[in-house]
């Protein structure tokens, strides 16, 4: 962040004493006032499905782009095309060197900085009609199929939890922190 | 965008196009209003029908009370709704709250029908302990409420491109003001204990989308997960049974139907922070995490697809916000920015939350364009377009929060236009 705002500030500073910068902000009731019970380690389980760019989270399994293939044939192609760019949803690949034209065009590959984000959003999201219906395997594979075609895997390529964090986005550096108010 | 135009609140600004009826059907139907017939009917519950008002209310029987108020036959202001979202009828809106009926939506795959005796809230990552609440639990604990704003960060996103909307609500409605009951956030983090590693929390709502947003804890001190929206559960497109809200903080942060907070040392990149809701700028970079709403304001009255009945006075009304804030003053223009009187603000003026503005003026029966600028309690100045298309292009979408122009030609039409 570029602005340091007082709050920001603060908790940089507890950051460095090694303070949580929530533990600092007081509390009506004191301390934890007892309500809820642990979660075991089977909820947790259950809900826990995000994937962070360093590939924690991901869960065992893998897949192929060849069998990306099908699975983006039966279960994605009605609404992306049949390449992924044909809709009538959200174009899949393409638009590489628009973003800053007159006419950008925001893709998986001209666009997303991280891969673990699409298996992420695909996993939690789609398909849209039947959001969580894939299995870890079909969401690697079906993840592979849009890199390869987007140009950032081989054909032959297989992804998985040690694989799918290693890929580098092209827009990867293309983010910047917000430095706003920017007018005045 | 050719839907019905609300009535707005000043007597002197026409409505056009009104869609709903308008009918007066006062003298219909009421030749037997004093018989025991005619006030059986009026007994029916609401809605009455136009066509049986009485003559003279104070000679009839009204209707018995109800369990579940609605409100008058006569009123049809409503959203403008498309599948993923609706927009609040900000120029038929009086003082700053929306009613909850009114408030706008914006859902990522639909609004989900939840029971909240099976509702859960996970709490886990970099905790001590990792919790599961219920809503009896959540609604135990020390509770506060407060009036904030929501606003999409796509609200007037269209209008990067030129003038889109027709009425304000077309160019502004994706914003709507509640009064939010809830527990502090930081209340049910310190019941799960917080990790010093800890920084950001993922949100994760229990939608067909898992809508899912990382959010740095160190400026999250005002966030409240809410169960309530003015006085009563939120409504089922605001999140019922709990939603998130960062006050000031751009909507699609408020994480809806909230399930789960993942606390975590680093954003986890979700989709919606990464492929959405950045704000792409002309050199190709793209800012992330541009979570506060900044400074904006709008003339609702008169405001586009409304006209001016007749030369003479006119009382400007409108809404100015800061998700920085309280407002500090509103100007206003009808010369297009070339001059600028003070408004007068309304109380009250609180952080975060709309403040209604109002100016007298007599209108001249000449073109004039009317413009709204708001100034907020940081000194940061709702930015002219010119300004801030010059910064950051026409290509970012999100955060359009430029000076709103309304041209009233001599007919007194209102048109949405950029100057
Ligand atoms: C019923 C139609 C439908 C099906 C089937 C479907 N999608 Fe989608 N998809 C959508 C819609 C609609 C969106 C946009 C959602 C939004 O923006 O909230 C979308 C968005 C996406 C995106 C994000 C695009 C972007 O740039 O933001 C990806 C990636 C995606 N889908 C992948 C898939 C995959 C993989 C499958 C098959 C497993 C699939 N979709 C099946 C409708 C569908």
């Amino acid at each position: 962040m570029c602005r340091c705002d007082g709050l920001l500030c603060r908790g940089v500073l507890l950051a460095l004493l090694g303070l949580s910068p929530v533990a600092a902000w007081g509390g009506d009731a004191g301390g934890a006032v007892g309500l809820g019970r642990t979660a075991t380690d089977d909820e947790i389980r259950a809900w826990d499905i995000d994937a962070a760019p360093d590939g924690d989270g991901l869960p065992a399994g893998g897949g192929t782009v060849g069998e990306g293939t099908g699975v983006f044939a039966e279960h994605c192609a009605r609404c992306h095309g049949a390449t992924g760019v044909e809709g009538p949803m959200a174009a899949l690949a393409g638009g590489r060197g628009t973003l800053a034209t007159a006419h950008p065009m925001k893709t998986v590959g001209s666009y997303w900085p991280y891969a673990t984000t699409l298996f992420d959003y695909i996993r939690r999201a789609m398909p849209f009609d039947a959001p969580q219906s894939l299995t870890p395997d079909q969401v690697y594979a079906v993840t592979a199929w849009i890199l390869f075609r987007n140009g950032l895997l081989e054909q032959g390529a297989m992804l998985n939890q040690t694989t799918l964090p290693r890929i580098q986005m092209p827009h990867r550096d293309g983010f910047v922190p917000d430095p706003r108010p920017d007018s005045r | 965008m050719k839907k019905s135009r609300d009535t707005p609140g000043s007597p002197m600004i026409d409505a056009r196009h009104i869609g709903p009826p308008t009918r007066r059907a006062f003298l219909v139907g009421a030749a037997s209003a004093l018989g025991a017939a005619a006030a059986h009917a009026l007994l029916a519950p609401w809605p009455g029908r136009a066509a049986d008002v009485p003559v003279d209310p104070t000679r009839v029987p009204g209707a018995p009370a109800t369990d579940y108020g609605r409100r008058s036959t006569f009123e049809h202001a409503r959203r403008l709704a498309t599948p993923q979202r609706s927009r609040t009828p900000l120029q038929a809106l009086h003082g700053i709250v929306t009613p909850s009926a009114l408030h706008f939506e914006r859902h990522h795959n639909g609004v989900p029908f939840i029971d909240p005796a099976r509702h859960r809230l996970l709490i886990h990552g970099l905790v001590t302990r990792p919790l599961i609440l219920t809503m009896d639990e959540l609604k135990q604990f020390p509770s506060t409420s407060r009036l904030a704003f929501v606003e999409c960060a796509g609200n007037g996103g269209r209008e990067w491109q030129g003038p889109a909307g027709v009425t304000v609500q077309d160019t502004h409605g994706l914003t709507s003001v509640s009064e939010w009951t809830g527990v502090p956030l930081a209340t049910v983090l310190r019941e799960a204990g917080l990790r010093p590693e800890a920084s950001w929390m993922l949100a994760e709502g229990s939608d067909a989308a898992a809508m899912t947003r990382s959010l740095p804890l160190a400026r999250m001190d005002t966030a409240l997960l809410c169960y309530a929206q003015n006085g009563e559960p939120l409504r089922p497109e605001q999140g019922y049974p709990l939603r998130l809200l960062v006050p000031g903080w751009e909507g699609n942060t408020c994480i809806k139907w909230l399930r789960r907070l993942k606390l975590v040392s680093a954003p986890r990149m979700t989709r919606e922070e990464t492929a959405k809701y950045t704000d792409l700028m002309p050199d190709g970079a793209a800012r992330q995490f541009t979570f506060e709403m900044d400074a904006k304001s709008v003339i609702t009255a008169p405001s586009g697809g409304q006209r001016v009945r007749k030369p003479g006075y006119v009382e400007i009304r409108g809404l100015a916000w800061s998700g920085r804030g309280r407002v500090g003053q509103v100007d206003v223009s009808v010369d297009g920015g070339r001059s600028w009187r003070v408004a007068q603000l309304q109380t009250p003026v609180l952080p975060a939350c709309h403040t209604r503005f109002r100016l007298d003026w007599r209108w001249d029966g000449r073109e004039a364009v009317l413009q709204s600028r708001c100034t907020d309690e940081t000194g940061y100045r709702q930015p002219a377009r010119r300004e801030l298309v010059a910064l950051r292009g026409v290509n970012s979408y999100y955060h359009y929060n430029a000076i709103q122009s309304w041209k009233i030609d001599e007919r007194g039409d209102v048109h949405n236009v950029q100057v």
